[in-house]
């Protein structure tokens, strides 16, 4: 029962910052808010007895795509500026 | 006003098919023969407590050979694109300031990300000092990482490490392997490439770890196919089986799956370091 109701919540909480994401103005929100959709996947992949799945979602999806994509926005703004001055 | 209209009947529609599939699903009860074949197999055949393991390195081990090489492929692909754009930005170079400083620019292009400490602050000032008024380049030094960044990686990163090499090692006892420890050695990594701003990673280091490891994998799958007879490529059983639950058992699974975590490893660290030095150097 507390099983269930906990992957309600993670089901919930992921749909929320898939939402957002879309909506939100600024790209940092944005990714952040795709990690978090990783990392509520990860702990529900716990839940359902996966651990080796889980793992691999939370560094993966929670821990490396977030970087790389922040690491792409840092690129991206730092090129715009360059061709603004 | 038929464009909404349109796409409300196709999310009805995806709904309807979703709705059948949710009414029609059942979890199942018991496994299939498949499956109780591979767990039945893991224990007795195998000698692996960790089911998962044994279906990942042993029962579909050409599977596992194919996803590191598709990795191989997307690093080699990102280091391919990042080096190009840094040696076309030394092309524009020549092409404004003229022949004197062609030297310069081949030997920081051709040193790649491999220099020290102090081989980055010289090519850096030789050109930006060259470029001058050029004010669109893009040379900027790296601001520092904070205090609580630096003592946190100094900490943290052995830690990080020893759980990467420990996840691998015990791949085939514990949830976790290869892929997983390698990425958390990676991002032990990422964490003193940003906390510290004279950390600079060998790249031959990690090509040689790299290509060695993926070597040996191989040799590993074809040791089976020698020792054991046609049909058993990335066997493991030639090794001797073990004591149940011992961190040398299951044949050749721990040697794999600590090769697998090594390349894996090499290989995102010299992506993240490649991406984060690309940026500097252009």
């Amino acid at each position: 029962m507390f099983e269930t109701i906990t992957l309600i919540f993670l089901g919930l909480i992921s749909v929320a910052a898939a939402i957002f994401a879309i909506y939100t103005r600024r790209v940092v929100s944005a990714v952040i808010a795709s990690g978090v959709i990783s990392l509520s996947a990860s702990i529900m992949f716990l839940l359902a007895a996966a651990p080796d799945v889980a793992m691999t979602e939370a560094t993966i999806g929670a821990g490396l795509t977030t970087v790389i994509f922040l690491y792409a926005l840092k690129h991206i703004r730092s090129s715009r500026e360059g061709r603004d001055d | 006003m038929i464009k909404y209209l349109l796409v409300f009947v196709a999310v009805l529609g995806i709904g309807w098919i979703l709705w059948q599939l949710g009414v029609e699903f059942q979890t199942a009860q018991e496994l299939n023969p498949l499956a109780s074949e591979y767990v039945r197999g893991s224990t007795s055949d195998l000698n692996m407590p960790n089911a998962v393991t044994a279906v990942v390195v042993s029962y579909r081990g050409l599977d596992t050979l194919g996803e590191v090489t598709v990795l191989f492929l997307a690093t080699a692909g990102i280091g391919f694109l990042l080096k190009r754009r840094k040696r076309s930005a030394g092309l524009e170079i020549d092409d404004t300031d003229g022949a004197a400083n062609v030297p310069v620019c081949d030997e920081s292009a051709l040193a790649g990300l491999e220099f020290d400490a102090t081989g980055t602050t010289d090519p850096q000032n030789n050109l930006s000092n060259s470029l001058g008024s050029l004010s669109n380049s893009a040379v900027k030094t790296r601001t520092e990482g904070s205090e609580i960044l630096k003592t946190g990686a100094n900490m943290l990163v052995p830690m990080i490490v020893v759980l990467g090499i420990y996840i691998f090692t015990h791949g085939h006892l514990s949830p976790g392997g290869g892929f997983q420890g390698g990425v958390v050695i990676a991002s032990g990594i990422l964490m003193l490439i940003m906390a510290e701003t004279r950390f600079h990673l060998s790249h031959l280091l990690l090509h040689i770890s790299e290509s060695l490891s993926g070597l040996a994998y191989v040799a590993m799958g074809l040791a089976g196919l020698i020792l054991l007879g046609v049909d058993h490529f990335l066997d493991p059983r030639y090794l001797l089986a073990g004591q149940f639950l011992a961190l040398f058992s299951a044949g050749a699974v721990p040697v794999i799956y600590s090769l697998i975590g090594i390349k894996v490893g090499s290989e995102l660290a010299s992506v993240l370091a490649s991406i984060q030095h690309e940026g500097e150097e252009l």
